[in-house]
């Protein structure tokens, strides 16, 4: 799987996820897929939900986010093509909760957020048989 | 019959088709034959016969775990829609 991305997107996944810090935070990816290879067009912040005290190694969303951004993407002409998160102070590698709560076709993207300093992004798919992530080719532009 | 909107990364599982019509009286019923229909789509949203922890299921705005779950009893012209409740974090420590 190739997934573009422009500077100008990732810039603005790192100021987010930095500010946040130590906290997780994180959104989802608009954009288009064809041919093996996913465009991402926009992003979407969209608020941690899980409890506080626990943000700090957990980040989620609520359903009725991804309903209403599920609909603004298709009336824009694009899809809902993935999702994206922060690990602060952790690797940018996928952990087996972000598995057990992932579905296949959707591109994940995880930065690593070190020392309040956004220090790697990796995008990841999970696998169709849901047995592990594989990891992704990203392009920045 | 009803009709199930399924969430893009799982339209893989139904030829792209966005909106399927399945019979069935309840909630429980309706995925079943989405899901007979559909057979890649069970591990999803199911693990043994529970729907998935993170896998909900709407009729127009109500989410059926504060209604009756499965049971939710169904009519031809209601609209179920699945919603992924995305979640992620890193390895405890």
């Amino acid at each position: 799987m190739k997934v573009k991305i422009g500077s100008d997107l990732q810039r603005g996944i790192f100021e987010q996820m930095e500010a946040s810090y130590p906290n997780e935070a994180g959104g989802f990816l608009l954009g288009q897929a064809r041919d093996g290879v996913v465009n991402i067009l926009d992003i979407i912040q969209v608020e941690n939900t899980f409890a506080e005290e626990e943000q700090y190694h957990r980040y989620a969303m609520k359903p009725q986010d991804w309903m209403r951004l599920e609909d603004e993407a298709e009336e824009r002409g694009l899809s809902l093509v993935g999702y994206y998160h922060s690990h602060p102070d952790s690797p940018a590698i996928p952990s087996e909760y972000d598995r057990e709560h992932a579905l296949p076709n959707f591109v994940y993207i995880i930065t690593s957020v070190m020392m309040a300093k956004a220090t790697d992004m990796q995008v990841w798919q999970l696998r169709a048989d849901r047995s592990v992530f594989d990891r992704g080719t990203l392009s920045i532009s | 019959m009803a009709t199930i909107r399924i969430p893009t990364p799982l339209r893989a599982y139904t030829e792209g088709e966005s909106n399927i019509e399945v019979g069935g009286d309840t909630v429980g019923e309706a995925l079943a034959n989405l899901v007979g229909k559909h057979p890649e789509l069970r591990m999803h949203l199911f693990q043994d016969d529970e729907l998935r922890s993170f896998v909900n299921i709407f009729i127009g705005d109500e989410d059926i775990r504060f209604m009756q779950g499965l049971e939710t009893e169904i009519s031809a012209d209601d609209n179920l829609r699945i919603i992924p409740s995305i979640a992620g974090g890193r390895q405890r420590k």
